[in-house]
Order: C-alpha cells, then sequence, then structure tokens
C-alpha cells in the first residue's frame, strides 16, 4: 500500500511551527557565553539555586508520588458525576496561570489563610517565604501531570491480572501492591518524570506564594528572571542548564512517552 | 511579563492594519514603572479625551521595561523609576532628545493598617520575629531601599525579595509580610496598607524621567503626552497620587 502524499502546504505550516520552537532555542545557544560557562556555573548564587531548585523539584515529586497515586486509583475506579467533578478539579492547577495558583495558595495558606491562620495561631507556623512553600507550590502546579498519567495507564491496564491474584486468595493490599503498581510502573515513572520537569519549571506559583531570597526559596527559574537584568551571562548559562535537562528527559523518555500516555 | 508584550504586540499589529483607517485615532504606546500606574491611568484618560490619541501603557517594573526596549520593543515614551535605566536606554542610543524629571517619589514604609506591630522607624524592622519584605536590589525599589538602611544603619533579614515593588505591596496588604519598603505613592494609592513616613536624613528620593522615544511611531502624540504630564494637571494627578513635583 502506498502512503498518500502530504500536501505541501501541510509540510510548510508544520516546518513553520517548527522553527517557532526551534529559534528560540537556537538565540539560546547561540547566544550563550560558552567560554563563561563553567566560571557562572561554579558561581556561588548559581550552584545555590540550582540546588534549591533539584531539592524542591525531587520533594514536589515524591509528595506527588505519595498523593498522586491514589489520587489516579480513585479518579480511575469511581463513576458517574462524582469523577468527572474530581478529574477536572485535579486538572484545574494545569489550565490555571501558575500566578493565579500562587495566590489561592496565599489565600488558604497564608498567613491570614482558611488553613494557613490556624497553623499560624495554634502552632506559630507561617508556610509562605519558607522552602516548604517552594515545595507546596511546585507539587500543587506538577502534581496533575502525574495523575493524568497513573490515571490513563490504570485505566489502559488488563485487569484479569489483578482478578486472577484475587482468585488466588490475595487481599486488596497485597494486589495493589503486588500486581497492580508493578504493572504501572511506566505510566508512574512518565507521569513523575512530567511533573519532575513542571516543578523544576515552575515560576509564577513559587515567587508569588513563596517570594524570592536566595537560598530559602530563589529556584533557577526565578533566579534566571533576576540575573537577566544584573547578570545577563548568568541568565543564559542558568537557561542552558534547564534546557540540557528538558532534553535529556525527552531523550530518555522516548519510548516509554508514547507508551505510557 | 510575556502577558505585557503579547499585549502590546497585539497592540502594535493593530495598529498597523488600521494605519489607513481611521485618521483620528492614534495609537501612543507609552512603557511605565509599575508605581505610575495610579497617576498615568489618569493622565491618559485626561490625553484621550483632549486628543486623538489613544494611550496603551505597559506598566512593569524598570528594569523588565529597560531590558525590553534594549532588546527593541517598539514604544513611544518611557517613564522610569530611576535615572540609571533611562541612562542605559540612552546610551543605547534610543531615545530623542534628553530626558525630563517629571516627579520625585520617596520611600515610605507599609505596615498593616492600625500598625499593630508597632513599626515607627527603619530601626525597627530590624526586631526580631517581625516578617519584613523588600524589593530585589535589582529593581530601583530594593536599591533604594537598602540605600536608605544602610543610611540608618539598620541591617533587615528579609523574607522574600520581591520582583517588583508591587509583590512588596501585595505581601503587606494579604498580611503575610508585617511590613515591607515601598514608595510613598504606593502607599496614598493603595489605600489598604498604611505609611511609616522615613525621616529625611535616612530616606532616598527617587527621580522620575520621561523621554520621547526615536523610534516613537507617534511622535505628536508622544510629545502631546510627555507636555500633559509635565503641565499644572499633570503634576497635579502625580501629586494626588503621592508623588511630589518636579
Amino acid at each position: 500500500m502506498r502512503r498518500a502524499r502530504v500536501p505541501a502546504p501541510i509540510g510548510l505550516l508544520a516546518g513553520l511551527g517548527l522553527l517557532l520552537f526551534l529559534l528560540p532555542l537556537a538565540g539560546l545557544v547561540v547566544r550563550a557565553p560558552w567560554g563563561q560557562t563553567a566560571t557562572a556555573l561554579g558561581d556561588q548564587s548559581t550552584a545555590v539555586a540550582l540546588g534549591l531548585s533539584v531539592f524542591c523539584s525531587l520533594t514536589a515529586t515524591a509528595i506527588a508520588l505519595v498523593l498522586g497515586i491514589p489520587l489516579a486509583v480513585i479518579l480511575a475506579r469511581t463513576r458517574g458525576p462524582l469523577r468527572n467533578v474530581l478529574r477536572a478539579l485535579t486538572t484545574l492547577p494545569m489550565v490555571l496561570p501558575p500566578v493565579v495558583g500562587g495566590v489561592a495558595l496565599l489565600l488558604a495558606f497564608g498567613r491570614r489563610g482558611l488553613v494557613g491562620s490556624i497553623l499560624n495561631q495554634a502552632f506559630g507556623v507561617q508556610i509562605p517565604f519558607t522552602t516548604a512553600a517552594a515545595v507546596m507550590a511546585e507539587t500543587f502546579v506538577a502534581m496533575p501531570f502525574l495523575v493524568i498519567a497513573v490515571e490513563a495507564g490504570i485505566r489502559s491496564l488488563d485487569h484479569r491480572y489483578e482478578e486472577a491474584a484475587r482468585s488466588l486468595g490475595a487481599g486488596y493490599w497485597t494486589v495493589f501492591v503486588r500486581v497492580t503498581l508493578p504493572l504501572l510502573r511506566p505510566a508512574i515513572f512518565s507521569g513523575a518524570v512530567l511533573c519532575w520537569a513542571r516543578a523544576l519549571g515552575e515560576f509564577g506559583a513559587t515567587i508569588t506564594f513563596a517570594g524570592n531570597f536566595p537560598g530559602r526559596t530563589q529556584t533557577v527559574p526565578i533566579a534566571v528572571y533576576l540575573a537577566l537584568e544584573s547578570r545577563p551571562e548568568a541568565a543564559i548559562t542558568l537557561s542552558l542548564v534547564l534546557l540540557a535537562v528538558s532534553i535529556a528527559i525527552l531523550v530518555g523518555m522516548r519510548d516509554r512517552w508514547l507508551g505510557a500516555l | 511579563m510575556t502577558k505585557r508584550l503579547l499585549v502590546v504586540i497585539a497592540v502594535m499589529v493593530m495598529a498597523g492594519c488600521s494605519g489607513n483607517g481611521s485618521p483620528q485615532q492614534a495609537p501612543l504606546t507609552v512603557f511605565a514603572a509599575s508605581t505610575l500606574k495610579t497617576a498615568f491611568d489618569r493622565i491618559g484618560s485626561r490625553l484621550q479625551s483632549s486628543s486623538h490619541n489613544i494611550p496603551t501603557f505597559s506598566y512593569a517594573g524598570t528594569q523588565t521595561l529597560t531590558s525590553q526596549l534594549t532588546q527593541g520593543a517598539p514604544v513611544d515614551v518611557f517613564a522610569s523609576a530611576d535615572t540609571a535605566h533611562m541612562t542605559v536606554v540612552q546610551d543605547a542610543g534610543l531615545l530623542s532628545g534628553q530626558p525630563a524629571i517629571f516627579a520625585h517619589n520617596k520611600l515610605e514604609i507599609a505596615v498593616a493598617k492600625g500598625n499593630p506591630k508597632g513599626i515607627h522607624s527603619l530601626a525597627d524592622l530590624a526586631r526580631p520575629g517581625l516578617v519584613i519584605v523588600l524589593a530585589d536590589p535589582s529593581v530601583p525599589a530594593g536599591k533604594y531601599a537598602a540605600q536608605a538602611l544602610a543610611k540608618a544603619g539598620v541591617v533587615v533579614r528579609p523574607a522574600s525579595l520581591e520582583q517588583q515593588v508591587t509583590g512588596v505591596m501585595s505581601k503587606v496588604v494579604l498580611g503575610e509580610a508585617d511590613a515591607g519598603i515601598v514608595y510613598m505613592s504606593d502607599v496614598v494609592t493603595s489605600g489598604q496598607v498604611a505609611g511609616v513616613a522615613i525621616p529625611d536624613a535616612q530616606n532616598v528620593i527617587a527621580d522620575y524621567p520621561i523621554a520621547l522615544l526615536k523610534g516613537a511611531q507617534n511622535q505628536a502624540g508622544a510629545n502631546a503626552f510627555i507636555s500633559l504630564v509635565l503641565s499644572a494637571d499633570g503634576q497635579a494627578i502625580l501629586k494626588a497620587a503621592g508623588f511630589e513635583g518636579a
């Protein structure tokens, strides 16, 4: 069977679309101060921002795994209008402008917020401006990516394996831990990587909810934004690091991606 | 920032499309420091009612506007919150003529209404247990705050260094911060916080320059806007918004 030829206009438009992605990246690579990359990376403030970003994004991913997998199980196994409401609520942070998410987090967990005021009065705890706030902001924005990936994985699962295990006398927990989770490994993996990448790039919710302080809440994207003015070469170097990480993720995931989503 | 850029681009595109349309309407793009929003919105509507110019404002931190300008953003008028950034734009050869100082602004300490924490001076900001928010030193407001604190010999441990002065205001308004150092005009226009005056000896006076850009698409409108800002009417509006006149 001969494959139909793609008409020229479609090819042209596709090429333009590709250029829109590639040109900014080319700009970054061409303008990068390659000679100073090593010094910029070794710079104390750059290293601090990188370390904080790695810590916050990994912690956010860990929290997303602990809370997100159960949420995905509920989403995949409940039916009716309740599930639609739950799914809409879960995916809300994906479409919400991150700054709005940050304001919402302030109104919930801030010193005068719904929950934050209780925490503050009862325990003297203030969440905003702490590293915990940066982690919460990243989790808020990134967890939906994990939930969606895992939910899709559960729905495409062959449930006969679980039924077989159950018929052989295994309880819910045994089936979940020994059968369901291992079957879901690719979905969990790709969801976790997507979630981590989103957390690593988070800017709006973090600066709104957690503020900006080096070593405490100043993650790489915020450092890039502020360095753009005073130290543009540092900003470009940090951007390159994020770019390299993103490419590494894409290359590493190219097989699993399509399989799980 | 991206959104603002998009708005600017959209305005430019629309301006390009309507070029041969009605001659009465002349779009005018003004880049202005975020502190100027209240005053410039008023001056803008004054200009619109008295002429055929339709001003569009892009308010952001002065450092953001400066980098957008040096990257080639097509703009008619630039109003900066300090002379340093205006000089950067001037040195890049983007100005037409000399910038004019049109207003001055002082720093004030913003606290919750009623001043529940009893903050009366810069020295009080060093008290332990207070949550203090400043603007980042790369932003004019943050640079001035650092200068004022140095003059007063006070070392504070800020909880956050916000990317623009409006970020400092919102943290105080929302009650997340006990105090922040902002412009007097921010306290006056917000109306949601109380201001604690900083004595002149410790204070920093910020000069606000305005200038016409070389690449201005609407030179007549830009000059009309600048004249209005410098006129008695414009100065009265700026004073009502908490600025000191030129």
